[in-house]
């Protein structure tokens, strides 16, 4: 069977509400031991699709496989799955151990393994002093740790994330992302995890979903979605700030809008093209300066906002009519009024079909 | 500098009393304490003192008598049976209504079909007055008239059921109509409080295969602590002041023996004019009260600052 090699596998998932379509003929292939992300805005359809997996929602139309093995209709508990929530989840009255074990206990699992388990799972997630504790003793950081543990003593193969890290602050979230990447490099299960972060995304993921409207707009590395968006949507989405873009004509391999004339030699197109067409270029890959010495284009731009973040400054100009962020160095001493000239290549940019919004 | 420091360490001495913080919210209580201690503590302090005297029809606070209402109401086999019946009743009423009421309200979170035609349902008696509710049962709990009759009517000629007319049992057909209307209240408090509960800790407890009604004891229950000390609180006052149900179905009778304490006291009071007993009863009431609470307010408030 072909999906043996697929740790997950969604196959033509339809899933309504009433007469709400959340999600739409989707289609997913998830590796052994992959750390997946289902990147999107809020409302898209991520837990939606974190739901069917898990088995919680029945779904309209479609098949899902874990481990090569048809789960479609199967209980939650039977899919060999573990899962963590955005709100914890925990149970309030049970001290966290009762939270690890009571999964266990009711599976009627001998009682010393059920301690080998919660024992090792306390170990690796640095949870052993708190497990006296109930829940509402703890800090969010812990919960979400004791959450964790709570599925890892389940010993499966797929975990689920929704959106963890949420409800924590920033400091925290940071911390607990990175210890989440260790653990996945530790003990390397298959992972899909939920968010609408793209710091989370970017940093985690193996690869990464983008979702909108209950699709799948691109599936791909990091860097590969970072620096080939497949359509204008993810373009946009993903970089912050966004992507400059450029609505014009494409001519003769040559970009233009009314000043900015860019020939477009060095862009990797997919097909020849000739048409209105859109020029997205990320802040951080405009030249600056001398270096823009070197650029296809150069011009020099007036900084109307200057935006110091520490280790790098973001500058708003207008260029060609339109809104334009520039990232510099955070040393660089540039102030409100000041003249910058900038420049950028075709190699840097990425075009899209003004008409499909899908990448050239 | 030294200046701030010595300025900041003064205002942290001169932290005014606590009694003087949140003045103006302590002054607008001071109406609502001074009704509250006048009327229930007063008025229960005039009860028990007149229950001690030989009150006919007006209080008569002179002729103290000590203990000789309590040896009286003790002595009444009236009482007697009025306390009896209150235990049963009381016993059936609020473990059958708490549990029923879970029933039906763990039924209706499941997400069943027709919630609201079935919450309705349900909900009717508990719409209605005791009176209504009471002369309701007695219709249905009636030989001639209600289930007795009916059943006799499909063909099964020896049927009895009319607890109502029988000394033995009336208590327990009583019951029947305080349960129809308890459970139904319990339902909506449990249902309200089962609704509250985060989505997500079912979907846990499915993810770890734990099934449903084990969610609900293990962990719902426990979730709902405080709507069902709420439920508990309200149905146990409802059942010892119960009186129109009992009025309504049967006046106490067969004979007296579905007497209630609340009746005993009424009936002392306004009827008998004999003032005293019906005060020396009314302390028993507040006293039995007493026994119940003061232990479990202990046990809720006073053990926190431990734990
Ligand atoms: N139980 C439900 N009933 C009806 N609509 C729902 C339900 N759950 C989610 N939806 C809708 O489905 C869409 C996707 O929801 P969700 O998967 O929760 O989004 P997110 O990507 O933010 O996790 C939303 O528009 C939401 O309103
Ligand atoms: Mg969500």
């Amino acid at each position: 069977m072909t999906d043996q090699k697929f740790s997950v596998s969604v196959k033509n998932l339809d899933l309504r509400f009433g007469s709400l379509r959340v999600l739409k003929d989707l289609n997913l292939d998830i590796h052994e031991g992959e750390f997946l992300v289902l990147l999107g805005s809020s409302g898209c359809g991520k837990s939606t699709l974190l739901n069917c997996i898990a088995g919680l929602l029945d779904i309209t139309d479609g098949q899902i496989f874990i481990k090569g093995k048809n789960v479609t209709w199967a209980e939650p508990s039977e899919r060999g799955i573990g899962m963590v929530f955005q709100s914890y989840a925990l149970y309030p009255q049970m001290t966290v151990e009762g939270n690890m074990s009571f999964g266990l206990k009711n599976a009627r699992l001998p009682k010393a393994e059920i301690k080998e388990r919660v024992d090792r799972a306390a170990e690796v997630l640095q949870i052993e002093p708190l497990m006296k504790r109930k829940p509402a003793a703890l800090s969010g950081g812990q919960r979400q740790r004791v959450a964790i543990g709570r599925a890892l003593v389940r010993d499966v193969d797929v975990f689920l994330f929704d959106e963890p890290l949420s409800n924590l602050d920033a400091k925290l979230r940071a911390d607990l992302r990175v210890e989440l990447k260790q653990l996945h490099q530790r003990i390397k299960n298959t992972m899909i995890y939920v968010t609408h972060d793209q710091v989370e995304a970017m940093t985690l993921a193996d690869r990464i979903a983008i979702m909108k409207d209950g699709l799948i707009q691109q599936l791909a590395t990091p860097e590969e979605i970072y620096n080939r968006p497949s359509n204008l949507y993810v373009a946009d989405f993903i970089g912050s700030p966004a992507m400059n873009l450029f609505k014009g004509e494409i001519a003769n391999n040559t970009f233009s809008l009314d000043g900015l004339s860019l020939s477009l030699d060095g862009y990797d197109f997919a097909a020849p093209f000739t048409g209105t067409a859109w020029l997205g270029i990320r802040p951080e890959h405009v030249a600056i300066g001398e270096n823009a010495a070197a650029a296809d284009v150069q011009m020099d731009v007036t900084a109307e906002v200057v935006d110091p973040l520490g280790s790098d400054t973001l500058v708003l100009a207008h260029v060609a009519g339109e809104r334009f962020w520039l990232r510099i160095s955070g040393q660089a001493d540039t102030k409100q009024g000041d003249q910058i000239r900038i420049g950028f290549s075709a190699r840097d940019v990425s075009l899209f079909d003004a008409a499909t919004e899908a990448r050239l | 500098m030294s200046s701030t420091d010595a300025g900041q360490l003064d205002t942290a001495m001169k932290r005014p009393p606590r009694l003087l913080k949140n003045l103006a919210a302590k002054f607008a209580a001071v109406p609502m304490v001074l009704i509250a201690l006048v009327i229930f503590v007063g008025c229960t302090i005039w009860t028990i003192y007149h229950s001690f005297t030989r009150s006919r029809l007006l209080p008569a606070p002179e002729k103290w008598v000590g203990l000789e209402n309590y040896e009286r109401l003790w002595s009444e086999s009236r009482w007697l049976i009025s306390i009896e019946n209150l235990a049963i009743y009381g016993f059936f009423s609020l473990i059958l209504s708490l549990s029923i009421g879970f029933i039906l309200a763990a039924l209706l979170d499941r997400k069943i079909r027709f919630e609201n035609t079935i919450r309705t349902i349900i909900l009717y008696p508990f719409a209605l007055s005791f009176v209504v509710t009471g002369l309701a049962w007695q219709w249905i709990l009636n030989p001639q008239l209600g289930l007795q009759n009916v059943v006799r009517n499909w063909g099964w000629e020896t049927f009895t059921f009319d607890p109502l007319n029988n000394a033995e049992i009336v208590i327990y057909g009583i019951l029947i109509a305080g349960i129809w209307q308890g459970s139904g209240f319990v339902m909506v408090l449990l249902l309200a409080g089962m609704r509250g509960i985060d989505e997500d800790i079912w979907k846990a407890s499915r993810v770890e295969g734990i099934p449903a009604w084990k969610t609900y004891i293990f962990i719902v229950m426990p979730m709902m602590r405080p709507v069902f000390v709420t439920a508990i609180v309200i149905i146990a006052s409802g059942i010892i002041k119960v009186y129109d149900l009992v009025v309504a179905q049967t006046s106490g009778g067969p004979g007296i023996a579905s007497e209630v304490p609340a009746k005993y006291v009424i009936e002392k009071m306004f009827f008998s004019q004999n003032l005293g007993l019906g005060f020396a009863a009314s302390t028993m009431m507040l006293l039995s009260v007493l026994i119940v609470l003061i232990p479990w307010a202990y046990l809720e408030f006073g053990g926190k600052k431990n734990g």
